[in-house]
């Protein structure tokens, strides 16, 4: 039976942490992640959960505590937001190179500065090449979907990597709304025990981890380390099926909505992502072709599968929710287009930055996006093509 | 009712205009609508002005803004009124909630001009009566309730005293007074 709950984005993800029963938890609080290690040790105290829970003095030590614990075998997790993910810079590519399929919640939040608590990607986007797998989320219910799906995703012998969970911070992190949950002994059986090929306390086996490579063997172990990253794209696929049917929600490698016949299409992440169905909605009652592209997984990029999505799309808006300083692109304009470019592709394409620290993504705003796709189809002038949406000059 | 209210909040840090924003949500929920209740957060400080929201739905919600055009206004600090546009966008077929203990005659004129209806509601005496202590936010809820009419007052109560059984299981003493408080508001909001 499935259970009608409302709870906010932290309560969603704790709860899913409390029915996987992770081993193994280091954790440095950081707004607005705060609430999930807050909700997750009253668990512990609780006797809800047997996990260990390792409080320790900064990101950096977490992040180094979840290498060391999961390296020896346990299942770990752990939860942040920006700069404390920024803080784990370092040792994030450590636990991806080691293969080491730690969990971590990151509730996102810009980086510094101005210092600010409210949500952009900065931290996410930072991160994005440091070898994790990285899932989006645009409600506290699809926040609790992929945590409960993450592990499947990050464990899968094919894979053995590092997953991200993310979620907006504030905006589906602390606002309480429907969910349906699924009963603990469901989620138990669908995430398994984790019963690693390899760790460090497996008696009658000799392994090291993160050990120094002489140049005669760099190059190896990046392509491997490549090579298992590519892998969870479909390994996501399969596992995002074999969810749906023990929760009827499906899950694939990003959201295709109203893009059937689209000729007008933006290409979105987050909580951002619903408002824009909404605008959608408004323009298919115009009888204006429009649709939304909304990324789940940003890492490993599907970038041949949204090639294909697109190719009926004429006129297209991509959606960065972080100034990457490229200063000619966002990093998802940038994935977007060298997507579309090996497919021989050409869409009059703009991209744009919007919502960073907070600032408020709106009908109207969202709106004013297909208004300048409308302005290029009229002028066949691309104009700029890298824009701050809800700026003031 | 309408298919989609939406309320914003306005109190200061330590009043618990947030969390009478997720009772509200609480409370709907448990009727069946769709909700969401969430906080416009900046830098937390005791006293500075808050903004909360609810939307209640009898459909999905999927919109993630702030709200510019609400059905209703919730005023949990009347000192608000001079310094934070609270009627910006209200909408005139609509309400504003106000705690004050002073006569409609003299608030109205701070509203700008609005149009739609006014309340009020004097959420210190009635919290100081219950509770002995000046906590506003359950007046103000129960005020919310009534003057939307989202639910039957019973039914509210209800499931208000089942919430407050779950909040406060450490403090049971302090369950009966806010059950008055949300009682004496529903009798006195105007």
């Amino acid at each position: 039976m499935a259970i009608k709950e409302r709870l906010s984005g932290n309560e969603a993800v704790a709860n899913a942490m409390r029915q996987i029963n992770p081993d193994v938890m280091p954790a440095y609080p950081i707004t607005p992640s705060t609430e999930i290690p807050q909700y997750f040790t009253t668990f512990v105290s609780n006797g809800q959960v047997d996990t260990v829970f390792v409080p320790v003095e900064s990101e950096h030590s977490a992040m180094s505590a979840c290498i060391g614990s999961e390296a020896a075998g346990a299942r770990t997790i752990t939860a942040t937001s920006s700069a404390g993910l920024a803080l784990m810079w370092e040792v994030l590519n450590v636990a991806a190179s080691d293969r080491l399929p730690i969990c971590l919640a990151l509730v996102n939040r810009a980086l510094s500065g101005p210092i600010n608590i409210n949500c952009d990607h900065s931290d996410a986007m930072g991160a994005r090449n440091t070898g994790w797998i990285q899932l989006f989320a645009e409600n506290n219910q699809e926040a609790y979907d992929n945590m409960i799906q993450a592990y499947r995703i990050a464990e899968h012998p094919d894979v053995m990597l590092p997953i991200m969970v993310c979620q907006d911070g504030f905006i589906t992190s602390h606002a309480v709304e429907n969910i349906t949950l699924l009963e603990d002994q469901i989620v138990k059986d669908f995430v398994g025990e984790y019963e690693p090929e390899h760790y460090l306390l497996k008696d009658g086996e000799s392994i090291a981890y993160g050990p120094y490579a002489v140049t005669n063997y760099v190059m190896e172990a990046r392509r491997a380390q490549m090579e298992g990253l590519r892998n969870a794209k479909q390994v996501c696929i399969d596992i995002g099926k074999e969810y749906g049917q023990i929760s009827g929600r499906e899950y694939g490698l990003f959201e295709e909505y109203r893009m059937e016949d689209a000729e007008y299409a933006m290409v979105i992440m987050g909580s951002a992502a619903g408002t824009a169905k909404d605008v959608v909605d408004a323009l298919r009652d115009k009888g204006i072709k429009a649709g939304i592209l909304k990324i789940r997984l940003f890492r490993p990029f599907p970038a041949e599968e949204i090639a294909e999505a697109l190719k009926g799309v004429k006129y297209l808006a991509i959606m960065d929710r972080t100034e990457d300083f490229e200063t000619n692109c966002g990093p998802l304009g940038a994935e977007i287009k060298s997507a579309l470019f090996n497919k021989n592709l050409r869409p009059l394409t703009l991209n744009y930055c919007y919502g960073l620290g907070g600032r408020d993504v709106t009908v109207e705003s969202l709106t004013s996006v297909f208004e300048d796709l409308f302005e290029v189809e009229k002028t066949g002038d691309l104009g700029e093509v890298y824009r701050y949406l809800s700026v003031r000059e | 009712m309408k298919n989609l209210i939406e309320i914003r909040w306005h109190g200061r840090g330590g009043q618990g205009a947030k969390t009478a924003a997720l009772l509200l949500a609480d409370v709907a929920f448990g009727t069946g609508m769709y909700v969401q209740g969430f906080p416009e957060y900046g830098p937390e400080r005791m006293g500075a002005p808050i903004t909360a929201y609810n939307r209640l739905s009898a459909n999905p919600i999927r919109v993630h803004s702030n709200i510019y055009e609400p059905d209703y206004v919730v005023v949990v600090d009347e000192t608000l009124l001079d310094s934070v546009g609270v009627t910006d966008g209200l909408k005139e077929d609509g309400a504003i909630v106000i705690n004050t203990a002073k006569p409609k005659e003299e608030i109205i004129p701070k509203l700008k001009g609005y149009q739609g209806r006014v309340y009020t509601i004097d959420a210190r005496k009635i919290s100081i009566e219950a509770l002995g202590k000046y906590f506003p936010n359950s007046p103000m809820l129960a005020a919310i309730v009534k003057v939307t009419g989202i639910m039957d007052e019973e039914d509210f109560l209800e499931s208000m005293r089942k919430s407050y059984n779950h909040k406060f299981a450490s403090r049971p003493e302090v369950i009966e007074g806010n059950m008055k408080a949300l009682f004496l508001a529903l009798e006195e909001v105007q």
